[in-house]
Parts: C-alpha cells; sequence; structure tokens
C-alpha cells in the first residue's frame, strides 16, 4: 500500500539521532569548525562507544535481513533517517563519529561474515581517490601483489575521509594495471601495518573537523583474508562486469546515505533561515499561491519543495535496498537531486539573511561550505548524471562517456 | 493491525488497473491526441468509450447506482497519471466528471449523493464540472467575486467562473462562490439554468478539453443544490489540494511520455557520426528529465497518501504543486528542445505537450482526486 509516512520505528531512531545532534553536535558545531585538525573530539568518543554497542552507526547500511516477502523499513532507511538529523547537527562531526566510516559500509555490503566479525569494532575509513584518480575510480595505479600468504600493496591515497583517526583503511588497489577494472579490488589494511603512512591531513573550505588524509603504502603487507570479495580476475567480459558492479555495488548503499547528509545541512539553513524572517515578521503559511506571494516567499517555497522532494527520492532508494530492489539508478537519481539541492539551499539562505547569513556569528555560513563537498564526494554531480542518462538511454559506458 | 510501514508497493486492484489505464492510454488516447488538439476537441464517442473503464462509476455508492468501492486519492492519483501519458487534455475531460463526484461525495448529504451522483452513474459519459477559477491574473480561491445570496427558498448566484472543463456539455456544475460575504460554498447548477450563459474560449494548451468561461446572471439554484453535510464544513482549500494533486499526476503521466519519447529520439538522431545522446549536453538533459520527474512523482504520491489517510496534506499538496509547476516546464521546454528544429514542428508532440505542461500552476479545479 502506498504511504510515504515514516513508521514509529523509524521516527524512534529519528528522534534519538535528533537529540544527539541538537545537544551534542550543534553547540561544538562552530568551535570545531575554528580548531579543524585535532584527535577525534571528546564528546564524540563516547557517542561512538554508545552507537558501536548498539550496532548502529557502521552497520546502517547492511541489507535488510529476513527472506519473506514482507515489505521493509529496514536499515538502509534507518540510516537516512538518522543521517538527516545528524547533519541537521553537524556534517562533519556525524562524519568524524568514531565507528561510521564509509570502509564500514564497504565491508558491510560486500564483506565474508567472518570479515563483518573480524573487522566490526575498527573504525574504517575508504581509500578510493589517488593524485591522479578521482571519479575514474577504475584508473586506480596503487598495486597489490600477492606474495605468499600476504598481499602487498604500494600507491598514494588522497582524500580518505577518516583515514587519519581510524583504526583501518578499506583501500582499492589493482592486481594487474593491465586489466582494468577487473583486477581493482579492495583490501582492509589496519592502522599500524608497517609501509602505511599517514602523510598529511587536507586543509579544506568545509567539514573541517573531518580528518581527510592523504596516505602512501610502500611495500606495505597485510594478511592474504583481507581482500574483500574473490581475488579472482574475471577473464570474461559478463564477469568482468559483474566483478567490479560488485564493488559499485557500494555505492547503491552509500549514495542514498550521502544525499542525506545533503538533506539534514539543507534543512538547518532553511530552518534557522526562517527563524531570522520570522523576527522581520516573514512567515510563510501556504496560503497564498506562489505567484501572489512576495519573490522571498515564493523563493522558500521552492528550496523547501526541492528539499522535500529530495528526501522523498532518498528515502525511496532506500526503501528499495531494504526490499532488495536493484536501486542503482534511484541511487544516482537522489544523490544527483539532493547533492545540487543542498548546495543550492545553504548558499540561498546565506544571500537571503544578508549580513547575518555571511557571518560567522551564525551557523548559515559554515552550512554552505559544508554542503559543497556533498555534491562532489561519492560521485560528483557530473557522475550521478552520467550514470543515470547511461540508464535510461540504455547506453555502456564506452558509448556514453 | 501492524504498523503502516513507508511502502511504493501498489496493491493487486492498483496493478491491474494500471495496466489496463495504460494500455488504454497508449492505445486509444495517444493516437487521436494531436488530432484533437488541432479540432480543439476529441473525436466523436470518444467519451463515450472512455465509460467502459468505470471511472465515475467507482465511487459512487452502490445505492446510486455506482460501484460503491469508495474514495480513493491514491488510485486516482495513479489513475490520472496513466491517463496522462496519452493525452492530458483527454485525461483532464475523462476525470472531470470524477472530480465533480468525488468533491459531493466529500462535502454532500446523503440526499444530495443520490439527487446528482445517481444521473452520473451511467454506462454512458456524462459530464460534470467543477469551477473555482475567476478570469483576473491574482486570483485565490479564498476570495471570490462570484456571490451568492440566500434568497427565498434557495440562493441566486452572479459573477464570471473561467476553465470551466467540459462546460457545454456538463450534466451539473458545482460553481464555488462566496456566500453572503462569509467565505466560499458549493452549489451545484444544473444543465441550461436559467441565467447559466456559456462562452467557449480558446487556451495555448488543454485545446480539446472545451474549457469555458461560465457567466452566472441572478442564476437561482434551491436550497438543496448547496452543498452541505452534516459536521463537514465546505472547505474549498480541500477541494483546491485535491485538484492541484490530480493536475500534478497528469502532468507526470505527460513528463513520463516526454522523457520515453526523446530517449529514442536522441539515439536514432545521428550528428557528428554518432548519436546525439553520446553527448553529455544532451545526455544530461533527459538524465535531469528522469531525476525530476520521479522526484515530481514522489510529491504527488505523498500528498495523495496523506489524503487517503484522511491526514492532513495541504502543505504537501502545496509544495507538490510548487516543484511540479517549476519542474513539467523544465521537462516540456526540453522535450522541444532535444528534437531540435523537429521538436517545434507539429509533426511531433513535444510542442503540444509543452503548451499543455503550462496548465500547471494556472488550471485549478479540475481533477478533484
Amino acid at each position: 500500500m502506498i504511504n510515504l509516512e515514516l513508521p514509529k520505528s523509524l521516527i524512534g531512531a529519528q528522534t534519538m539521532a535528533h537529540q544527539v545532534a541538537a545537544s551534542v553536535f550543534r553547540p561544538i558545531a562552530r568551535k570545531y569548525d575554528t580548531i579543524e585538525h585535532c584527535d577525534t573530539p571528546e564528546e564524540l568518543v563516547a557517542l561512538g562507544k554508545m552507537l558501536a554497542a548498539s550496532g548502529g552507526a557502521g552497520k546502517m547500511t547492511e541489507r535488510a535481513s529476513g527472506d519473506d516477502d514482507s515489505v521493509k523499513n529496514g536499515s538502509n532507511m534507518r540510516g537516512i533517517v538518522s543521517m538527516v538529523e545528524m547533519c541537521w547537527g553537524c556534517t562533519g562531526l556525524t562524519l568524524s563519529i568514531p565507528g561510521a566510516g564509509l570502509g564500514n559500509a564497504a565491508i558491510a555490503a560486500v564483506g565474508t561474515s567472518e570479515q563483518k566479525k573480524k573487522f566490526s569494532k575498527l573504525y574504517c575509513a575508504m581509500a578510493i581517490t589517488e593524485p591522479g584518480c578521482g571519479s575514474d575510480s577504475a584508473g586506480v595505479q596503487t598495486t597489490a601483489v600477492l606474495d605468499g600468504d600476504e598481499w602487498v600493496i604500494n600507491g598514494e591515497k588522497i582524500f580518505a575521509t577518516a583515514g587519519d583517526r581510524g583504526d583501518a583503511v578499506v583501500v582499492w588497489a589493482t592486481l594487474n594495471r593491465a586489466q582494468g577494472k577487473a583486477a581493482i579490488k579492495s583490501f582492509v589494511v589496519e592502522k599500524g601495518t608497517p609501509g602505511m603512512d599517514v602523510v598529511r591531513v587536507e586543509d579544506k573550505m568545509g567539514l573541517r573537523i573531518s580528518d581527510t588524509a592523504a596516505i602512501t603504502f610502500t611495500d606495505c603487507r597485510i594478511p592474504k583474508e583481507n581482500i574483500l570479495g574473490s581475488p579472482e580476475i574475471a577473464d570474461t567480459a559478463e564477469a568482468r562486469k559483474k566483478a567490479f558492479g560488485g564493488v559499485m555495488q557500494t555505492f547503491d548503499n552509500t549514495r542514498p546515505q550521502v544525499a542525506a547528509m545533503a538533506l539534514g545541512v539543507a534543512r538547518a539553513a532553511l530552518e534557522i533561515t526562517r527563524e531570522i524572517l520570522e523576527n522581520e515578521g516573514i512567515n510563510p503559511a501556504y496560503d497564498k499561491r506562489v505567484f501572489n506571494s512576495t519573490a522571498l516567499e515564493a523563493e522558500l517555497y521552492r528550496m523547501e519543495a526541492d528539499l522535500e522532494a529530495s528526501r522523498l527520492l532518498a528515502l525511496k532508494a532506500a526503501w528499495m535496498a531494504d526490499n532488495k530492489q536493484p536501486n542503482s539508478k534511484e541511487a544516482s537519481i537522489c544523490k544527483a537531486k539532493a547533492g545540487r539541492v543542498g548546495n543550492h539551499i545553504t548558499l540561498r539562505c546565506v544571500e537571503l539573511c544578508g549580513s547575518l547569513g555571511y557571518s560567522e556569528s551564525y551557523l548559515l555560513e559554515k552550512f554552505a561550505r559544508d554542503s559543497k563537498i556533498i555534491d562532489i564526494f561519492e560521485g560528483t554531480q557530473q557522475i550521478q548524471q552520467l550514470i543515470v542518462a547511461r540508464q535510461v538511454l540504455g547506453k555502456s559506458s564506452s558509448e556514453l562517456k | 493491525m501492524s504498523e503502516l510501514l513507508f511502502d511504493l508497493t501498489l496493491s493487486e486492484e492498483q496493478r491491474i488497473s494500471r495496466e489496463s489505464l495504460r494500455r488504454f492510454a497508449e492505445q486509444e488516447i495517444r493516437p487521436i491526441a494531436r488530432a484533437a488538439d488541432e479540432a480543439g476537441r476529441p473525436p466523436e464517442g470518444f467519451y463515450d468509450q472512455t465509460a467502459e473503464l468505470g471511472l465515475s462509476l467507482m465511487p459512487i455508492p452502490e445505492a446510486y447506482g455506482g460501484a460503491g468501492i469508495g474514495r480513493s486519492p491514491i488510485s486516482n492519483v495513479l489513475n490520472a497519471e496513466d491517463l496522462g501519458y496519452g493525452d492530458m487534455s483527454l485525461a483532464l475531460g475523462v476525470l472531470s466528471p470524477l472530480g465533480f463526484i468525488n468533491a459531493v461525495l466529500d462535502f454532500g448529504s446523503e440526499d444530495q449523493q443520490e439527487k446528482y451522483l445517481t444521473p452520473l452513474a451511467s454506462e454512458h459519459f456524462k459530464a460534470a464540472s467543477v469551477a473555482i477559477m475567476e478570469p483576473r491574473a491574482t486570483f485565490e480561491p479564498a476570495e471570490l467575486q462570484t456571490k451568492a445570496i440566500c434568497e427565498g427558498e434557495g440562493y441566486v448566484l452572479n459573477g464570471v467562473k473561467s476553465m470551466v472543463a467540459l462546460a457545454e456539455s456538463a450534466e451539473f456544475i458545482l460553481v464555488i462562490a462566496d456566500l453572503d460575504g462569509d467565505g466560499p460554498a458549493g452549489f451545484i447548477v444544473e444543465k441550461g439554468a436559467a441565467g447559466l450563459s456559456i462562452r467557449s474560449d480558446s487556451f495555448m494548451g488543454l485545446r480539446p478539453l472545451s474549457l469555458s468561461q461560465i457567466t452566472l446572471e441572478n442564476v437561482f439554484v434551491p436550497a438543496h443544490a448547496k452543498l452541505q453535510r452534516e459536521g463537514v464544513p465546505f472547505d474549498v482549500q480541500r477541494l483546491v489540494d485535491l485538484s492541484a494533486i490530480g493536475l500534478c499526476a497528469i502532468a507526470v503521466g505527460c513528463c513520463e511520455g516526454v522523457l520515453d519519447y526523446v530517449v529514442p529520439y536522441v539515439n536514432d538522431r545521428v550528428a557528428f557520426g554518432e548519436p546525439i545522446s553520446h553527448r553529455q549536453s544532451v545526455a544530461f538533459m533527459v538524465a535531469n528529465i528522469a531525476i525530476e520527474l520521479d522526484a515530481m512523482r514522489l510529491m504527488v504520491y505523498r500528498a495523495a497518501s496523506l489524503a487517503e489517510q484522511g491526514l492532513p496534506f495541504h502543505k504537501e499538496a502545496y509544495l507538490a504543486q510548487v516543484l511540479c509547476a517549476e519542474k513539467v516546464m523544465e521537462i516540456g521546454t526540453n522535450g522541444v528542445q532535444l528534437l531540435g528544429g523537429h521538436g517545434f514542428c507539429r509533426e511531433h508532440p513535444v510542442e503540444m505537450w509543452y503548451r499543455n505542461l503550462r496548465a500547471v500552476g494556472v488550471l485549478m479545479g479540475a481533477a478533484v482526486v
């Protein structure tokens, strides 16, 4: 039955996350934006432990269990509603919660049950991007060579969120550069492994409290069983597609979660903007048709409509994942829409509130800085459009580049 | 009963209904849409053919000759979307009586339902309509210039209503008028009422819909013609919201038609040695149609599902219309753009869809779901 309201269980999760965001994140959001580089903020250490104990953060994108045909509102949807609330508090702090790394999501999505058990206690970052390859993740140059019972990793990774503070990093590396996508595998490298060095933490426009690390691997040796997925290199076109698809499947789970980040920060900006405007007696109440409203009111309506549409798209993509429906197109659709809407709303709110919006005494300017990256990481706006276009037009990546 | 979950799964009835309506839209509506646009009316017998779909019969109680399936805004929205895939004007025409029926079901007494719905529960197509709009730029449904005054055993109506669908053939028109300066009320005006004049109007789009301007000059209606149901105050906003959702759903169907039309075109059309769909400037336009289409659809579904559950849905309907009014125009214009000069020619339907889509954000009251 068609129903787009959240069930009580999800509202419970939403309320809990909101309380954390309002009582823990918001009050310290500005402080840590200014501090920028530090160890995991002390306020988040306890939170991370609590979430780990409740099986929360790291498992949020696991596919729902159960074999019956009944409709499920599972962990993907719970992830969305929690993420929205937490990022309403502060996106940078949300990404700094120990244990909630993207690497954890990758392990949850493609790891064996043994791997899930082995790494479940670790805070796992994800390292895909290299100085010479970003969106083109098939162009990975970092290598992994099997030597006895160990993989030997060599290469350089950048933009690894939580790469400094995390306990481990999921590293994308190629078994053979000549074999393209099919030879790219991911490996779990635990912090402290000889040959792995965090060489730099980036200074950024926004999301400052979240550490973004550059990591080098020099003859870094890890156990053979730390490879995620099969070590075989597919030799037929079909098998190659399947193998890389397996890696990319992680994104079908994580992109809606990243869309949710944009939703949280945009809603926060819109709420503060409405409070500021309300103090000046401006309180649009949906009582006049849009073209009979002022330009300011109409702009607020448009932003709210775009935000709500993005929210529903993210929920849909997560709902499909929870119900084991292929959702690669929908994951990209919601990421594309939420990413650009998040950018638009946060920046527009700065403008609508004038000097208050631009001032550091409010959070609006920070939200605008924070939101920019959400339309970039986990697949840029343009990459999402490319994915959607290929699916809608029935084109391969070699036909539509 | 277990807790209601977030769910986008159709019921079995909805799935079957969608299949048959989509087939009807593709086989019976799409092929005649262009000719209907040119002629300003559908071919003879079209509406009677649609009577077989039973859309008007569905919600009318069995006691009054209907199927008694009950009010379902969400099923109506799904039907509207499928019919809109065929053609917006013809979908609005087919659904116009249903809009009147839904309004009477929501706000009419049992006696009124018996009196006004029984004649519409027919195997033939019986036209009926809802008249909310008035011909001025800043029209608001809460500020009506059409006036009703209590007089004797009934009411006297005066004023002008615009964009009334199927007015010429309507058995009944539900006229929304300000009653004694106390705000909007609904009055059912019967065909041929003394003082009622109908002037057909031509529009940029929705041409086959016979949208008319109706003038009420001292039109007398008896007391029982005023929609009145014990315990349910007449709520013009609800009517406006339900019809906004209906219109948006029809437009969503049309936009899906745009997408399905441009995809094969850009894949077949070759320029500089390869299909133009291999160019990102073209491919991204198509991707954005798909993105915004799904966004609009979910907004409409949410508002409709709230209405279905008897929950407040004004804000959701309002925002759905805000989004749709903007995005359908973007999709409409890009549908033309993607076909280049060919899109501008009436040989292709995209220019007609563009003109029709402009009605979103303009038209009110035509498709109460």
